[in-house]
């Protein structure tokens, strides 16, 4: 039991982030918190991304002068792909923190509940 | 030497990758407007070639990215289906800029018009690279793009309901992307591949093993859903009425017509080329597809009932509208998907036709967005009265329209399937409740209100907004042709679909 959890400790614990991330995304009302709640359910999935592409006791494939021995490295395509999407989680939380800058400056609350209420009276 | 053709799809994505770069830099709107549209027509142009060539020669092909071989790189595939999506892209972005374009210069800053062309373009060119990818991280990527450009295009009307719609919709998107990009991860982990064609060997050989299966249902679960919560299906709708609803006609236009498709073309190909029709059958997402497509065709309906701002009832419609496309799919047969196919395109022409018409029948009573207060506006511009009646129509399914023919597809696909009862029951009620709305909306429009009232109204219009609106004139007029077009001659564009599902 322990040794598969010791085995599995990456995933576990990604899937632990996952979850505080995505209640944090889903039921604060506050709209920095939910972004938040975004970024730590991306930083997640990227260690889950990373670990799968670890194998223990490889180094990173930096190849020198020529040799090239793939059963030193470990797997460099995961490692491609969560640098994408830091690229990508990076622009997306840009653009949201702007607009929530924009909101604020509009209604002088990040709060959703009362957003909603407000937006509503105007409308009427 | 292979075909000149082949470099196509990849020029098309540049070519809008290129303008968005370059329309960043100029300062005048009206020269960014231009370009955009001169890039559609270029689209337009290079995909009907495309599809030519594609649906001719009977082939499909991939076209490799860099230097990298499969497995390894990056590769486009595109086949009739794919050249053909790619096409109606390029047209109805096109026409939906020149349908919107007067409301679109009225609402949005001037010192900003530039930058909205900029996410018009960049737009088409992730939805064009949702259409052609081949690799699944690429399809991630170009989700994350879109979704960034789609929201700003919403909140490119600067008004506050904008800005909580768009907060709400990003949202709603960036769930669905973390559960697009975590499904994807397991999926990488289990089978050691983000390329199309050697994931899905790998997965026939998982299949037949039954090795990994728990996560293997978990992923395709993850994927669908999230790809569910970008395209509004069924319960994950709620973002879409007030986005939609909200913006500058040109972008509910473009977002109800186009942005939503974008999701579910990466999905088809997911079914057809990754994970196959067997799989998805077995794994019951099939199921789970029909189910949500019957209940949305249902309570899309329904909210839109309930509606008396024109556009948000025709957002709540579109919810309406992709439920047929998930049922279409959800059927599991491969007519089931040409036929869903095919409703893409008739409501992609359908969908921005009303909207840039409620843009207009609008814009000439004064920004009012009430049915009550459009009463008789039609009168006042005559194209887009013509225009709103012919798309709600469609909508309902009258014969020698698109939507007819889809329906009749739709029904036809069903039958012989052990669903056929409940989905003919659910298309002939959701019939129904289509026409319980947009017939009282045309009434609406064509009835002259009391004198009072259409006073009131009348106050409030501007002498230049009742002027003759010639982008917009052409563009409606495009769009119903194109409405007679998949009404009257679908044969050849069912043949150019059926033959891109085989291919894909």
């Amino acid at each position: 039991m322990l040794e598969r959890i010791l085995e599995n400790r990456f995933a576990i614990v990604a899937v632990i982030l996952f979850g505080v991330g995505l209640l944090n995304m889903m039921l604060r009302f506050n709209l920095l918190k939910k972004v938040i709640g975004f970024s730590i359910m991306d930083s997640a999935i990227f260690l889950l991304l990373a670990s799968l592409g670890y194998i223990e006791g490889h180094t990173a494939p930096i190849v020198q002068e020529g040799s090239v021995n793939a059963a030193l490295y470990i797997n460099p395509i995961p490692s491609g792909l969560v640098l994408t999407g830091i690229v990508v989680s990076v622009s997306v939380t840009a653009f949201s923190l702007a607009l929530i800058q924009r909101i604020y400056k509009r209604y002088g609350t990040i709060e959703l509940d009362e957003l909603l209420e407000r937006a509503k009276k105007e409308e009427d | 030497m292979r075909p000149f053709y082949e470099n196509l799809p990849f020029f098309t994505i540049f070519a809008a990758i290129l303008c968005g770069v370059i329309t960043a830099v100029i300062r005048s709107g009206r020269t960014a407007y231009l370009l955009s549209l001169w890039m559609c027509g270029a689209i337009t142009a290079a995909s009907g070639v495309l599809v030519y060539f594609l649906y001719t020669g009977g082939v499909s092909f991939t076209y490799t990215m860099g230097r990298f071989a499969a497995p390894f790189g990056n590769a486009i595939k595109a086949g009739p289906l794919q050249a053909l999506m790619a096409l109606m892209f390029a047209v109805v972005m096109g026409l939906s800029l020149l349908g919107g374009s007067r409301d679109l210069f009225h609402d949005i800053l001037p010192q900003k018009q530039n930058l909205y062309f900029v996410m018009t373009d960049l737009l088409l060119a992730g939805l064009l690279s949702l259409n052609y990818t081949n690799d699944m991280f690429t399809g991630y990527v170009f989700i994350e793009i879109t979704t960034i450009a789609a929201c700003a295009m919403v909140m490119a009307k600067d008004t506050g309901s904008n800005m909580i719609a768009t907060i709400r919709y990003l949202f709603m998107s960036l769930l669905g992307s973390g559960l697009f990009l975590i499904g994807l991860t397991l999926l990488n982990g289990i089978t050691g591949y983000l390329l199309m064609p050697p994931l899905a060997q790998i997965l026939r050989l998982l299949a037949n093993s039954g090795d990994y299966h728990t996560v293997l249902v978990v992923s395709m679960g993850l994927l669908v859903v999230g790809l569910g919560i970008k395209a509004a299906m069924f319960p994950f709708h709620l973002w879409l009425p007030d986005a939609h609803g909200g913006a500058t006609t040109a972008s509910s236009a473009i977002l109800s017509g186009l942005v939503l498709k974008g999701y579910i073309m990466l999905l088809i190909t997911l079914m057809l080329r990754v994970f196959g029709m067997e799989l998805f059958d077995a794994a019951g997402i099939n199921a789970l597809l029909l189910a949500l497509g019957l209940l949305g065709m249902v309570f899309g309906s329904l909210a839109a009932m309930r509606e008396y701002h024109v556009k948000r009832m025709l957002a709540d419609s579109s919810v309406a509208q992709i439920g047929y496309i998930f049922m279409g799919l959800g059927l599991g047969n491969a007519s089931g998907v040409v036929a869903a196919c095919f409703h893409i395109l008739v409501h992609a022409a359908c969908k921005p036709l009303l909207f840039c018409c409620a843009g207009r029948l609008s814009a000439v009573s004064g920004h009012h967005r009430s049915l009550r207060n459009l009463r008789g506006s039609a009168y006042r511009d005559v194209t887009a009265g013509v225009g709103f009646t012919v798309g709600a129509l469609s909508m309902i399914g009258i014969p020698l329209l698109g939507g007819f023919v889809s329906k009749l597809f739709l029904s036809e696909a069903a039958v012989g399937s052990e669903m056929m009862v409940p989905v003919l029951l659910v298309i002939a009620l959701s019939s129904v409740l289509n026409a319980l709305y947009y017939v009282p909306a045309i009434l609406a429009i064509w009835v002259h209100p009391p004198a009072e009232d259409a006073a009131e109204v009348l106050a409030d219009v501007t002498a230049e907004a009742l002027t003759f609106d010639r982008s917009f004139f052409i563009s409606a007029v495009s769009f119903i042709a194109l409405i007679f077009v998949l009404g009257i001659l679908y044969h050849p564009v069912i043949n150019i679909l059926s033959a891109g599902v085989r291919l894909t």
